[in-house]
């Protein structure tokens, strides 16, 4: 460990004040502290400690390593991986006691990750091997079966910090996504093979020695032909599919006029082979197919780690505990049924609509609706599935099955049944249609002229004018200009979910932003309002910290360098508040009713008193992100309204910042924010909206353009076409009018790709179209067209961006 | 002449063989992840005491 320890500590020796001392990222909480040295997570954290007890004895014990705990919190979190009918989804095999098994780790951000999780076997011995994929965030994991359980393999990894998300569908689509990635790749490989050799065996064509030896060209062609066989079947497959799929759909798109080119260019040079007219285009047939593909997979090489196409079930918990005739047994959750009686305990999310039998409850229903504050539920009330229990375990009865819940009933609109409700016409959808029928009709015209001028040269004409035609400077355009604008966003960190989301961004005449979350940071601020002394702040975060309620928790975190006093007679009253003793004076933290004020009781207030005076209170969480209201300014008139699921207790202020002319809406229900952004389109507009959470969902499918704004790109995100770094928010408006840079510069070089197709078009129409002619115009083409779009696009977004 | 053909034969095998390669090594899952091989290679073994299960 002594090379790597040296390697990891040489980041940190810059350490700010609130950066990780392992490896440099910055500190979200200041819980995670040692040796008066700060961390950013639970593994760095834990490597550190492991790195200096190292180096005090040459060996040690892992297992006494104080960060590497068991906790029984998270071991009963993931008992229910231990049933059958979940062991057998998840597991990627089983054979006797081996099995092995894939979890998806989004924590995973630095070396120490890694090497901590490939060092399970070393915290438990039932762990065999584990490996990491640092790029998909992935661990795979060998284990005795024997020695140790599916679930308590991953209550191991949470309680080293890295929590696995487990959805049964997402592994599936993961399978499906990497094979199809790799088959292109494979495809780009054959291609480039195949081009590479076409042109060496062309050598004595372009060089014009071909009357040397008359029987050596002969093989030569022979062997373009073998070697273009390949190309056409294997790495132009999907190019005749797509074209076939566009004309039963009674369209065509570009791939069109690229499967005819290719078809043709094949036709044509296997019989000037074989007929001994001449030595074919073999080379231009495999450059054309090598250039595309390369253009495919710049264009599909999205961000694979980010997630966009979430739904409900990945929210919802895979199985709660149900009660049983013989006891309390984890259930899956699409198995439970109305009258059930489930368990649920702290964090964990309701999965279906349910009647409490607990007394009382405290809900975060944040998910929902965005409302920060946790509800108070009492016993024979209703609580709707997407809300977390927080504080005591709860007990209640379902009352209606999953997916007839209040949550689910937005996802059986129509929006979301079909797959893609938007069916828009790309800028090259257009002038693709405008093109393969030009094309066509300039054929069969010129044909029609040779026919009558000079009959034996139709076929010769005809095929040279479909084969210069082919639109592969063309469709490398898109790829390239929207790929390259893809990778400036990302570094900038607007990840977008695929390229025809640019164009559709260049559009966007309206704008709708959520609050809560979008706009608002996530409650990470307090301030206070009233009078207190630096003791009595400290006292009053003594006793705070004893809560494990989110406000409680909350405020210790903010108060910071308490002298750590223990609070005496502590006691908590759920849905009020909490109160003890400290240096024998009172302290009270709760609602305004809690601590005896009778002030009215705004959003998300913590009221304080001592010795049972009220001492004012603190205000939670709705800061504004940092240059919110510029960015308002700049938007000005496009911004159309703020749709917010909390109540209207912040209206004031957000008028402040958005121009007069923004609609104010609060306590939206999901299906209210959805309507409104139909009730927009309708009249035409291009709606963008911007949300965070699980409420927006239907909004920001509904939209034109649905971003989804998080602080963390590797957590949850409702689906949508992108998600916005928060700290990246006041960058909108640039994103917004490089887009529309994107799209000139699209639309300039569909121009020069255009007038390489009329300038070989005048070859191929007069007849002198040679194979070098033709091997000369494609890739001069298709690469200027690349160098051009690359390069405006990043000169535009440095201009913009700095 | 003759030679030029055999030549030519020889170097088509040699490049279809590292075609071959590439694709299997693409099928094998190496190009999966690009970053962690290279931490991983520097990560000590670590003289363990427990004797490995299997």
């Amino acid at each position: 460990m002594l090379q790597s320890s040296n390697l990891l500590k040489e980041v940190p020796q810059r350490q700010a004040e609130n950066t990780c001392y392992h490896c440099g990222q910055p500190c979200e909480t200041d819980s995670f502290t040692v040796d008066e040295k700060s961390f950013c997570c639970y593994g760095c954290k834990t490597v550190y400690e492991i790195l200096a007890e190292n180096d005090l004895c040459e060996y040690y014990n892992f297992e006494t390593a104080p960060g590497v705990r068991s906790d029984s919190e998270y071991e009963d979190a993931y008992t229910y991986l231990n049933d059958d009918k979940i062991k057998n989804k998840l597991l990627i095999f089983h054979i006797g006691d081996h099995a092995r098994v894939q979890f998806h780790i989004p924590s995973i951000h630095c070396i120490s990750c890694i090497w901590l999780l490939e060092n399970l076997n070393r915290i438990n011995s039932g762990v065999i091997k584990s490996e990491v994929n640092f790029s998909k965030k992935t661990a795979v994991i060998d284990f005795d079966a024997s020695k140790i359980s599916l679930g308590s393999v991953a209550a191991l990894l949470a309680s080293t910090g890295y929590r696995p998300l487990i959805s049964l569908e997402g592994e599936l689509r993961e399978k499906k996504e990497s094979t199809s990635n790799k088959k292109l790749l494979i495809q780009l490989a054959v291609a480039g093979f195949c081009f590479g050799n076409i042109m060496l065996l062309s050598f004595p064509e372009y060089l014009g020695i071909d009357h040397l030896d008359v029987s050596l060209q002969k093989i030569f062609s022979y062997l373009n032909v073998a070697l273009a066989i390949p190309v056409l079947l294997f790495s132009g497959a999907d190019y005749f599919t797509s074209a076939f799929k566009s004309f039963k759909q009674r369209q065509v798109n570009i791939d069109v006029p690229i499967a005819l080119g290719i078809l043709v260019l094949f036709a044509r040079s296997a019989s000037d082979i074989l007929m001994g007219t001449g030595s074919g285009y073999m080379d231009s047939l495999a450059g054309l197919v090598f250039f595309l593909l390369i253009g495919r997979w710049f264009q599909d090489k999205t961000y694979e780690n980010l997630a966009f196409d979430r739904d409900y079930k990945s929210y919802f918990p895979l199985a709660v505990y149900r009660k049983n005739l013989d006891g309390w047994k984890a259930t899956l959750v699409h198995e439970l049924k109305k009258g059930d009686q489930v368990r649920i305990r702290n964090k964990e999310i309701v999965p279906a609509d349910s009647l409490l039998l607990t007394d009382v409850a405290q809900v975060d229903y944040s998910f929902v609706t965005g409302e920060a504050k946790p509800v108070e539920i009492k016993a024979g009330e209703l609580i709707y599935a997407g809300g977390r229990v927080v504080g005591q375990p709860a007990l209640m009865t379902i009352a209606k099955e999953t997916s007839q819940s209040h949550l689910t009933n937005l996802w059986n609109n129509d929006v979301f049944t079909k797959p893609d409700s938007r069916n828009y016409k790309t800028l090259m959808d257009k002038v693709a249609r405008v093109f393969t029928w030009s094309v066509i009709g300039l054929a069969i015209a010129t044909g029609l002229f040779w026919w009558w001028f000079n009959s034996e040269h139709v076929w010769l004409i005809v095929t040279s004018v479909l084969m210069v035609a082919c639109p592969c400077a063309l469709a490398l355009a898109a790829p390239f200009t929207y790929g390259s604008m893809l990778r400036v966003f990302g570094r900038n960190g607007l990840y977008l979910k695929s390229a025809d989301v640019v164009e559709n961004m260049a559009a966007i005449d309206s704008i709708i932003f959520d609050k809560t979350g979008t706009i608002t940071h996530g409650s990470k601020n307090i301030s206070w309002r009233g009078t207190i002394t630096k003791e009595e702040l400290q006292m009053v975060r003594s006793v705070a910290s004893c809560s494990t309620h989110p406000l409680s928790v909350l405020l210790a975190q903010n108060l910071k360098d308490s002298l750590d006093t223990t609070p005496t007679k502590f006691t908590e009253y759920p849905g009020e508040g909490i109160q003890g003793i400290v240096s024998n004076q009172v302290i009270r933290i709760g609602s305004s009713a809690f601590v005896g004020s009778t002030e009215n009781e705004g959003y998300s207030r913590v009221y304080i008193s001592i010795d049972g005076v009220v001492r004012g209170f603190f205000e939670v969480g709705t800061t504004l992100r940092p240059g919110v209201s510029e960015l308002a300014s700049r938007l000005g008139n496009k911004i159309k309204a703020l749709l917010s699921g909390d109540t209207s207790a912040d209206e004031d202020r957000m008028r402040e910042v958005f121009p007069a002319g923004t609609q104010m809406a609060f306590q939206q229900s999901p299906q209210n924010k959805l309507d409104y952004i139909e009730n927009l389109q309708k009249e035409g507009a291009h709606v963008m909206m911007l949300g965070d959470g699980l409420n927006d969902s239907g909004a920001l499918k509904q939209s034109h353009v649905g971003i989804a704004v998080s602080d963390d790109t590797g957590v949850f995100t409702p689906a949508c076409d992108g998600i916005l770094s928060g700290t990246k928010l006041f960058y909108l408006d640039r994103f917004l009018s490089l887009s529309k840079s994107a799209l000139t510069i699209l639309k300039i070089s569909l121009g020069i790709s255009l007038a390489y197709n009329v300038v070989g078009l005048s070859f191929a129409v007069t007849g002198h179209l040679t194979p070098l002619v033709a091997a000369i115009l494609m890739p001069i083409s298709s690469i200027s067209v690349v160098v051009f779009t690359t390069f405006m696009v990043n000169l535009v977004s440095r201009r913009v961006l700095s | 002449m003759t030679i030029i053909i055999l030549l030519i034969g020889i170097s088509l095998t040699i490049a279809l063989v590292f075609l071959g390669g590439f694709i299997w090594s693409m099928k094998s899952g190496q190009y999966d992840d690009t970053y962690g091989p290279s931490v991983r290679m520097l990560f000590d073994d670590k003289k363990s005491s427990k004797k490995k299960s299997q």
